[in-house]
C-alpha cells in the first residue's frame, strides 16, 4: 500500500496490559476507500487494534497515523474517525434522529445543514420513515443501520465496525452483510471491520489481517488468504483444512516430493509453498489439502478408512483415517450415480495434482485442524 | 372490589353507623362471596378473567383500611367544629373556617416549610449527586461496601442522630470551636449564616439537619439510576466528537434524571412536612408546619384545625409535584 494513499497506517504498534501482551508490532496501513477486516479468535487482539485506531487505547509503542498524521496521544473526540460498537450503543433517551444528528451537533455544525446531512444519511440507510422513534422501537438491524447513519454522518476518514453484525441472527447478518457492502460503495469511505466470522470477512472485505494471539499473520485479499495461506493457523482458522504433517525429499523442476508421516509420497507443483518453507531435504512440512479438493475413487494414492459420514444437503462431508492415524475430511457433491463412502469402509482419496500446497513445520495436533472441537474451543 | 372498598372506608371512618353499618357489611360479604362463586363456577376465561383483581385484593384491603379510611376520617375532622365548649370531640359541620385559619394564622410556617425542604432538597442533590456518581463509576470492587456506608446511618434512630447534630453545633461544640478559631465565623455571620455567634437555633441548623437526615434518599435512587447506563454510552458519545464534559452534559445526566426525580421526591416531601429537625436543631423563628400540626394535634388538641392544616399540606405537595413532574418531564425517559 502506498503511504501516501493510506488513510490509516501502523508502524510498529505495540499494546502491553502489565506483563501481557495484547498487540505485537503491528505495522500496516489501510487504503483511501477500502473495506478492511481484522480477522481472528477473540482475544486475538483485534478489537485492541481498533481501539488504538479509535483513540480509545493508546499504544505502548508505536504510532498510529490517520491521514498522514501521527494521532498516537490524541482523544477521541479530535480523531476524525468514527466507530460502530459491538452492541451499537445507540443514545436510549434520543430518537432516531437526534441520535445520528449527535455527531455533527458536537461539531457545532448549522442546524440547517445538520437537518440535511442527518435526512441524507437516514435515506442511504433506508430509515428516513423512522426518524422520530426511539432506539428501544427498532428492531436489531434497524438500530444497526442507526449506528451505522450515526458514524457515516460525520463524513470521517474511516469508520470503524467492531463486530458489528455479530448481535444479529443468521439471515439478517447475510442480508447486512451485502447492505454494508452496498452502503460503503455508496458513501466510498474506508471501513475497518473487526470479526472473529470468517465467512463475514471472506465475503465483504477488500483485504483481510488475520490476527493471531497479538501477532498480525497475513494481509492479503479473501482468495490470497484461503488458498495461499501463509502460517499453519491461517490455514487452520480460514475453512478447513486437512494438515498433512510430512519431511521434504526432493525438490526440482518436476516438483516438490514430501513424505508424509506414515508413509505416503506426496508432490507439491513447485511454487506451491508459503514463503517461508525450506525445501531442503528433510525440512519439517505440512502438506495441506482442503476437504473441498479431495476425492475418492479407485485409482487413489491414499488409503482411507472411513469413521463418519454427514449429510448436508447439496454435500456429503467424509470424515476417515489415514493408515498412520491422521484425521482427514473431505467434502463430496451429492451427484446422481455417485456414491459416497460409507462409515466402516475403507477407501482410496485423491485430488488434483495442482491442489498440494505446502507450509512450513508440522501442526501441534496432526490431522483436520478443523473438525478437532477442542483445538477450535481453545482458539476462540 | 369498588364496593368493598366504599364499604370499608364508609365503616372504617364511621360514617355508616349501627344497623347501617351492618347493611354495608351484608353487602361487602355478598360481593366477596360473588367473586368467589364466578370463580368456581366460571369457565377457564372466567378465571383469567377474574384473577387479576383476586390479586389486586391484598393491596386494595390493606389500603382501604389504612389509607383511605383515615384519609377520609380526616377530611371530616377538618371540617368539623366543637358545637359548645364542653364538647371533647368535635362533629361534622362544614366549618370551612379551619382552612381559613390554616391559611391565615400559619402562612409563614407553610412557606418556610418549602423554602427550607427546597434548599435541603437542592443541597442533598449538590453532595449526593457527585458520591452517587463516583459510586457507580468509579467504585469497582468497593461499590458495596460504599453503598452500605451510606446506609449505616439508619443503623441509628432518626430522633439520636439529630440530637447528636445539638452537640455537634453547639456554642461550645466542635464544629463552632473550628469556625471561631479559623475566623469563619466573621464571615458566616457577614453571609447572615450565623447570628449572636451561634449556628444552633439558625435557618441554616434546620436545613443542615434536614440535608443530612434525608441525604441518603438522594443518593440511592440516582446511584440506582447512574448504574444503569452503559458505560459505552459515553464512549459513543467521545467518538462522535463530544469532549469528557459534554458527554456527561448530553448523555449521563439525561439519563440520570429519573434517579434526581425521585431522589427529589423522596426529599422533598418527607422534609417538608418534618418537624424533627426544626425542633431540636431550630427557634421559634424557624417553626416549620410540621411543627405546627403536632402542636395542634397532640397539645393544643384542635383536630380540626391540624386536620386541615394536613391537608392543605397534602395538596400543596401534591400540586408542586406534579409540576416539577411536568417540566423534568419525566414520563418521556427511558
Amino acid at each position: 500500500m502506498d503511504n501516501q494513499e493510506a488513510v490509516i497506517a501502523l508502524h510498529n504498534v505495540r499494546k502491553q496490559y502489565g506483563s501481557f501482551v495484547a498487540v505485537h508490532e503491528a505495522n500496516f496501513s489501510i487504503g483511501r476507500g477500502e473495506f478492511f477486516a481484522l480477522l481472528g479468535p477473540s482475544g486475538c487482539g483485534k478489537t485492541t487494534t481498533l481501539k488504538m485506531i479509535a483513540g480509545f487505547e493508546q499504544p505502548t509503542d508505536g504510532q498510529v497515523f490517520l491521514e498522514g498524521v501521527n494521532v498516537s496521544e490524541v482523544p477521541p473526540h479530535k480523531r476524525n474517525v468514527n466507530t460502530v460498537f459491538q452492541q451499537y450503543a445507540l443514545f436510549p433517551h434520543m430518537t432516531v434522529f437526534d441520535n445520528v444528528a449527535f455527531g455533527p451537533r458536537s461539531k457545532k455544525i448549522q442546524e440547517t445543514e445538520v437537518v440535511r446531512r442527518v435526512t441524507e444519511m437516514l435515506d442511504i440507510v433506508r430509515l428516513g420513515e423512522f426518524a422520530n422513534r426511539r432506539p428501544s422501537q427498532l428492531s436489531g438491524g434497524q438500530q444497526q443501520r442507526v449506528a451505522l447513519a450515526r458514524a457515516l454522518v460525520n463524513y470521517p476518514s474511516a469508520l470503524l465496525l467492531d463486530e458489528p453484525l455479530a448481535a444479529l441472527d443468521l439471515k439478517l447478518r447475510e442480508a447486512m452483510q451485502i447492505e454494508l457492502k452496498r452502503i460503503q460503495r455508496e458513501v466510498g469511505i474506508t471501513f475497518v471491520f473487526v470479526t472473529h466470522d470468517q465467512g463475514e470477512a471472506l465475503t465483504m472485505s477488500d483485504r483481510i489481517a488475520v490476527m493471531s494471539e497479538g501477532h498480525v499473520e497475513q494481509i492479503g485479499s479473501s482468495a490470497d488468504i484461503y488458498s495461499r495461506p501463509e502460517s499453519l493457523f491461517v490455514a487452520g482458522f480460514i475453512g478447513s483444512a486437512n494438515l498433512l504433517p510430512g519431511t521434504v525429499v526432493s525438490s526440482d523442476g518436476s516438483g516438490i516430493r514430501v513424505d508424509l508421516v506414515g508413509g505416503t509420497q506426496v508432490v507439491v507443483p513447485v511454487g506451491n509453498s508459503a514463503s517461508n518453507v525450506s525445501l531442503a531435504a528433510g525440512a519439517q512440512v505440512t502438506v495441506v489439502l482442503r476437504p473441498e479438493h479431495v476425492h475418492f475413487d479407485p485409482q487413489g494414492q491414499v488409503s482411507v478408512s472411513v469413521t463418519d459420514s454427514v449429510y448436508q444437503g447439496s454435500s456429503v462431508r467424509i470424515v476417515g483415517r489415514m493408515e498412520n492415524g491422521t484425521e482427514v475430511s473431505a467434502i463430496v457433491g451429492v451427484e446422481p450415480g455417485v456414491r459416497a463412502p460409507l462409515p466402516g469402509e475403507t477407501t482410496l482419496m485423491t485430488w488434483h495434482p495442482e491442489i498440494p500446497y505446502l507450509l512450513a513445520g508440522w501442526p501441534e495436533m496432526a490431522g483436520s485442524t478443523s473438525t478437532n472441537v477442542d483445538s477450535i474451543e481453545a482458539s476462540l | 372490589m369498588l364496593v368493598l372498598a366504599a364499604g370499608i372506608v364508609a365503616v372504617g371512618a364511621e360514617w355508616v353507623t349501627g344497623n347501617a353499618s351492618l347493611i354495608v357489611s351484608a353487602v361487602m360479604l355478598v360481593a366477596v362471596v360473588t367473586i368467589i362463586w364466578t370463580a368456581f363456577v366460571g369457565g377457564l376465561d372466567t378465571r383469567r378473567a377474574l384473577a387479576p383483581y383476586g390479586l389486586l385484593k391484598p393491596g386494595i384491603l390493606w389500603l382501604s383500611l389504612f389509607f383511605l379510611a383515615p384519609l377520609w376520617s380526616m377530611l371530616q375532622m377538618s371540617l368539623s367544629s366543637k358545637q359548645n365548649r364542653f364538647d371533647f370531640f368535635p362533629s361534622f359541620s362544614w366549618e370551612w373556617g379551619n382552612y381559613t385559619t390554616a391559611f391565615s394564622d400559619y402562612g409563614a410556617q407553610f412557606g418556610r416549610s418549602f423554602l427550607y425542604a427546597a434548599i435541603a432538597t437542592l443541597f442533598t442533590l449538590l453532595i449526593g449527586y457527585p458520591l452517587a456518581y463516583v459510586i457507580a463509576f468509579r467504585g469497582g470492587k468497593y461499590k458495596a461496601v460504599l453503598l452500605g456506608l451510606v446506609a449505616v446511618p439508619f443503623f441509628t434512630s432518626y430522633l439520636i442522630r439529630t440530637l447528636a447534630w445539638q452537640n455537634l453545633l453547639a456554642d461550645s461544640g466542635p464544629v463552632m470551636s473550628v469556625f471561631n478559631a479559623t475566623g469563619f465565623t466573621t464571615v458566616l455571620e457577614a453571609l447572615g449564616i450565623i447570628t449572636n455567634g451561634q449556628i444552633m437555633n439558625t435557618p441554616a441548623s434546620v436545613i443542615g439537619g434536614l440535608t443530612y437526615n434525608f441525604l441518603p434518599f438522594m443518593i440511592l435512587p440516582i446511584y440506582v439510576s447512574l448504574e444503569k447506563i452503559d458505560v459505552r454510552l459515553v464512549d459513543a458519545a467521545m467518538d462522535l466528537y463530544s469532549s469528557a464534559s459534554a458527554a456527561f452534559r448530553r448523555v449521563v445526566l439525561p439519563l440520570s434524571l429519573p434517579g434526581v426525580f425521585a431522589g427529589s421526591l423522596l426529599v422533598f416531601i418527607p422534609a417538608a412536612g418534618d418537624f424533627v429537625n426544626a425542633q431540636f436543631l431550630g427557634s421559634p423563628n424557624t417553626t416549620m408546619i410540621g411543627n405546627v400540626i403536632q402542636d395542634q394535634f397532640l397539645r393544643q388538641l384542635n383536630f380540626p384545625v391540624a386536620s386541615a392544616m394536613s391537608f392543605v399540606l397534602m395538596a400543596i405537595i401534591t400540586v408542586s409535584v406534579l409540576i416539577y413532574a411536568k417540566i423534568m418531564g419525566t414520563d418521556d425517559l427511558v
